[in-house]
């Protein structure tokens, strides 16, 4: 039993990072139709500059702020200077730039920082908490409370504030934002801007268990596409609750399906991709999307 | 559109031909002009060659994306190093059956992504390329686990005098040669212009009767064969297969080809070999980062600038020249 809640709750923890991937992926496919392949390596980039800024002395929830806000603006600047060109294009172009992005991300960091893997700090205490007979890492239960303050907050934005509402317009209606005076291309950009933001929070808070290097990513990608693809990819709600459901079936799975173990944990993630788009492909809580012929 | 301006400098069938066979005729001169390991690395261009037109049917003629064609080259590799390592089986056997079983597996992947279109297709096939290594290694008792395979380069067949690497060059070249002259047939038929149409606009080709469902699964099928055929020709080549040289990467590396070399065209398959085999090469010495941040921009810069790749820019390229010989472009 003991066993059981330590693997859900680590399965929390864990999905907290699948949710806020997720949650990235799903916010770029709502308001530009694009999945973002890159968003992973964007977010292992942003947690190499928060190393940096770690490394130059900062202290770090000042580095991590910094981060934050730096990871923003590099979103920001991408959709304007990259994804802007090809924004009405082919899917298969707009696939390929986003590959692209991922390649030259990877490359970056590599380059710039080599490819050996490095410690990266927890902001939250060593010793674990123990309830009860349970023994919960703190680093754990840090990583799903930063990542629900994160999710608080970005809800009230898009509840509460004009330009909140104005993002969801755009998202939703194009042309009628425009009329209405909303700069459809500016709400795009902060909608990058926020998600490139998320992906920094996300690729901290994993950092410290998985080590930051420049392939740190990849893993959480894919089972941050499943999670979007679990809760639907038109449903931001769907995309952190199939964080959450993968992250905490992942661990399960882990620890008591044998065969599977720690080393199938990719192709786990690629039969609940390939099932759930053969059985229901919008998802959990996604909208079906009907075609006109 | 003239002829001229549509082909070009090759506007005549006989010119295109003179060029086909003068090509042909270097290329079996470069093993003797050439060191050993260049002959080595234009072997894994023929290679990657094949791998490409194999993509480029599904993804340049057909318009199914696939970011997880690394998976067919690993099984068309792991399924030439098992027979050979094994089973004893002779390489050139390996051949027919890598192409049998990865037309098999493609064809079996094709029939769910039916049901996948543009976006969802790509990621799925994105986590099917993420996914290769850790398959490759949990099947240890077949794969060798992280070890890999060793296996032994072939020498030259009936006495031939020449080296290893100078018969595996020729052992590539005839197979790519075949594998073109087969898939420029192919797309150049009724099929081709199915499987165009179907990218195109697939409600009108189904109204003209196109099987859809069942031209999309072979086209799959067709092109993990050419992928996988390149896979087997690989572990020939290399003589060693290990799960780590099937990652994500390599898919990419295969989508950057067929990009970089222009989509829907068969030359365009051997511009993106020649482009991915020795661009990483000469910027490796910069870093070893670089190739891929070189790849990386180039690609972008491709889709902005000549979507049609290398074999298309170079078409616009000879028509402009052509339309200018004659008194300007018209158009």
């Amino acid at each position: 039993m003991e066993t059981f809640v330590q693997q859900v709750v680590s399965g929390l923890a864990t999905g907290s990072i699948y949710a806020a991937l997720a949650l990235a992926l799903v916010m770029i496919y709502e308001a530009t139709d694009v999945v973002n392949f890159a968003q992973g390596e964007m977010a292992m980039f942003a947690t190499y500059v928060c190393w940096t800024l770690l490394n130059a002395g900062m202290p770090y929830w000042a580095a991590f702020f910094a981060t934050v806000a730096i990871a923003f603006a590099g979103g920001v600047v991408i959709e304007r200077v990259v994804i802007r060109p090809v924004e009405n294009a082919p899917v298969l172009a707009i696939v390929i730039v986003t590959t692209g992005l991922l390649v030259i991300f990877n490359s970056l960091a590599g380059w710039i920082y080599s490819y050996t893997q490095k410690p990266f700090p927890s902001p939250f205490p060593k010793e674990p908490l123990k309830v009860g007979g349970v023994v919960l890492g703190a680093h754990e239960l840090g990583q799903i409370a930063v990542t629900l303050v994160v999710l608080a907050c970005i809800y009230a934005f898009f509840r509460f504030t004009p330009l909140g509402l104005a993002m969801r317009a755009a998202a939703q209606n194009p042309v009628s934002s425009r009329l209405v005076g909303i700069r459809v291309g500016w709400m795009l950009a902060l909608g990058w801007g926020l998600a490139a933001a998320f992906g920094a929070v996300a690729g901290m808070m994993v950092a410290p268990q998985l080590f930051l290097d420049p392939n740190m990513m990849g893993g959480v990608q894919i089972y941050a596409f499943a999670a979007a693809t679990l809760g639907g990819f038109t449903s931001p709600v769907g995309a952190v609750l199939g964080g959450f459901v993968v992250g905490v079936v992942e661990n399960l799975v882990g620890t008591y399906v044998s065969f599977i173990g720690t080393e199938l944990k990719f192709t786990v993630a690629l039969a609940l991709i390939i099932v759930v788009l053969l059985v229901k492909p919008s998802g959990l809580l996604g909208r079906t999307v009907v075609k006109r012929v | 559109m003239t002829p001229a301006q549509q082909g070009g400098i090759l506007n005549s069938p006989a010119q295109r031909r003179g060029i086909l066979l003068a090509a042909i005729a270097l290329a079996c001169v470069l093993p003797f002009v050439m060191p050993p390991f260049r002959a080595f690395q234009f072997a894994q261009v023929w290679i990657y060659a094949i791998a490409l037109l194999g993509l480029n049917l599904l993804t340049g003629y057909n318009g199914q994306i696939s970011l997880g064609h690394g998976a067919f080259f690993a099984l068309g590799a792991y399924c030439a190093a098992i027979m050979m390592d094994r089973w004893g089986i002779g390489y050139a056997w390996t051949i027919p059956a890598a192409a049998v079983l990865c037309f098999v597996a493609g064809f079996l992947f094709g029939l769910p992504a039916l049901r996948l279109e543009g976006l969802y297709l790509a990621l799925a096939t994105f986590s099917l390329a993420l996914a290769v290594p850790q398959i490759l290694k949990y099947f240890e008792h077949w794969t060798g686990g992280s070890q890999g395979i060793v296996l032994n380069k072939p020498d030259a067949p009936f006495g031939l005098p020449l080296n290893a690497d100078q018969w595996l060059y020729f052992f590539t070249f005839g197979t790519m040669l075949a594998l073109f002259w087969l898939a420029s047939n192919l797309v150049k038929g009724r099929i081709g212009r199915a499987l165009v149409a179907i990218r195109d606009n697939p409600i009108a080709a189904q109204a003209m009767g196109v099987d859809a469902a069942m031209v999309k699964s072979m086209a799959f099928g067709v092109s993990a064969a050419y992928t996988g055929v390149a896979g087997a020709l690989s572990a020939t080549v290399i003589a060693f297969v290990a799960p780590d040289s099937f990652n994500v990467f390599l898919s990419i590396t295969l989508l950057i080809g067929v990009v970089i070399g222009g989509l829907a065209s068969i030359t365009g398959a051997l511009y993106g070999a020649l482009f991915i085999q020795f661009v990483p090469n000469w910027a490796q010495e910069l870093s070893k980062a670089a190739p891929w941040a070189i790849f990386g921009v180039v690609l972008i810069a491709v889709i902005y600038f000549v979507p049609t790749g290398i074999a298309g820019g170079l078409k616009r390229l000879a028509a402009w020249k052509a339309g200018r010989g004659v008194g300007g472009p018209s158009t």
